[in-house]
């Protein structure tokens, strides 16, 4: 298994230093012109129906390309009171989806509590699961759980064949991951009228995009049914983001330049009108609040006015707030697009 | 010049369009719609140009139908198959040739 940046210690552990990189002016025009040249200008959110919590980085993995350089040696994790505010605001801005992330988010001990009151107030809860995780001791009734509650389960699965998903996941993972699926398909999630929703994601194993959301899924499909008899609801492509341990691997593989040229040459702006900030409001485990998950790890709070703290959660104010935006944010509006639920245009 | 072949010359490719832009506008038009999914889908048409620019050599359809194959959704296994079968056919053309050296072999020899 890999080690995290900050076990590592280095220097792109801190976000101001991944920012630097990403901000230099040589590599491709600012994010923001491309906002402009689009007629988006300024970039603002158009309401909350989805509150994205981060509940830690926490996880049993350590994977490449993760952007929030999670790992076991992580200890930052949300608290019962956090937890609680997360709750409150979801409730007092009649907001539709709670969508659970990490780290693994089940590592969190506030985890089971958060889903159990988020289900009995009606809210649509997703949790955004590594599959590994499922095996883990002491979370061995998770599948259980997370059927009992009609959780939707988003998991990483970037390729089906084990070279390639291990090579970004770790030795093993693939096949650890067969075994979850099995499992979650044997409760009958992945099944089509079973109720229990079983979606994947595919992140390029690299620096390249990631193909066309419908064959890809079609692929998928196909051989994950003929190879293993697996079955599945939908198909997520998302674009690995230029930060923390993807940026790493970007500088260290003498990659960063193409890369970036590359999600730039591919900016769509109906991709750029559909991006997931204009919906979603991220919270840290501490409670802050973000634009995106991404800006989360970048320490790029919401900006401009509106509040930066779920204690003072005000959706009026939030829900029309002005983005914060970088260069990273290319990763969102290359080709068909990418957000947490896949591909946008 | 030091080499022939620059990867940042790929990029120039648009270029060949300045001295006429009506013939690139058309190779261009033609170009993408052979791309685009119809019988076959666009991922094995990928894996196709990737063969074909192992037959014809061409370093920058190589670097480029790599990246392609990969961003279809293609993998190395596939994309090395593709390989051989462009090796196969050329190697089996150099073979096939062999015929037409006995047939001349044979009308000179006793």
């Amino acid at each position: 298994m890999g080690l995290t940046l900050i076990a590592r210690a280095s220097p792109l552990a801190a976000p101001s230093e991944q920012l630097r990189i990403l901000g230099q002016g040589n590599t491709v025009p600012p994010f923001e012109e491309k906002i402009a040249e689009a007629g988006l200008a300024p970039l603002c959110a158009t309401g909350i129906s989805v509150l994205q919590v981060n509940v830690g980085k926490l996880c049993n993995q350590t994977c490449a390309h993760c952007h929030v350089d999670a790992g076991p040696d992580r200890r930052e994790q949300m608290s019962r009171e956090t937890a609680e505010l997360c709750l409150r605001a979801l409730e007092k801005g009649g907001i539709p989806t709670l969508d659970i992330t990490g780290g693994a988010p089940e590592l969190n001990p506030q985890f089971r509590w958060l889903v159990e009151r988020a289900r009995a107030l009606g809210h649509h809860v997703i949790d955004r699961c590594n599959l590994t995780v499922l095996l883990v001791t002491p979370q061995a009734d998770l599948p259980e759980f997370l059927a009992r509650h009609e959780v939707e389960i988003v998991a990483s699965l970037p390729y089906y064949r084990a070279a390639q998903t291990d090579a970004q996941r770790g030795a093993g993972v693939f096949e650890r991951s067969l075994a979850a699926l099995r499992k979650l398909n044997a409760l009958g999630y992945g099944h089509p009228d079973s109720g229990l929703t079983l979606n994947l994601v595919y992140n390029p194993v690299g620096a390249f995009l990631a193909p066309r959301q419908e064959a890809i899924e079609a692929q998928f499909r196909r051989e994950l049914d003929r190879r293993w008899g697996i079955v599945f609801n939908r198909l997520y492509t998302i674009t690995n983001m230029p930060i923390s341990r993807f940026l790493d691997y970007l500088l260290a593989s003498g990659n960063y330049q193409g890369y970036m040229e590359r999600l730039a040459s591919a900016f769509n702006p109906a991709a750029a009108a559909g991006v997931m900030c204009r919906y979603t409001l991220s919270v840290g485990w501490d409670g802050t609040l973000y634009d995106c998950d991404f800006n989360q790890m970048l320490d790029l709070p919401t900006g401009l006015g509106a509040p930066h703290h779920i204690r003072d959660f005000d959706p009026a104010r939030l829900a029309e707030r002005r983005i914060v935006t970088r260069n990273h944010c290319y990763g969102c509006t290359a080709g068909g697009g990418s957000s947490c639920a896949g591909s946008i245009s | 010049m030091d080499t022939y072949y620059r990867p940042a010359d790929l990029q120039k490719f648009a270029e060949i369009g300045r001295a006429n832009e009506e013939l690139w506008n058309k190779f261009q038009a033609y170009y993408s719609a052979v791309f685009a999914e119809g019988a076959l889908t666009e991922r094995e048409k990928a894996l196709i140009a990737l063969a074909v620019a192992h037959a014809v050599q061409c370093p920058y359809c190589i670097d480029a139908y790599t990246q392609s194959c990969l961003e279809k959704g293609s993998n190395v296994e596939e994309m090395t198959e593709a390989v051989h079968v462009a090796c196969a056919i050329r190697g089996g053309a150099s073979l096939v040739h062999g015929v037409q050296m006995r047939n001349v072999a044979e009308k000179l020899s006793m």
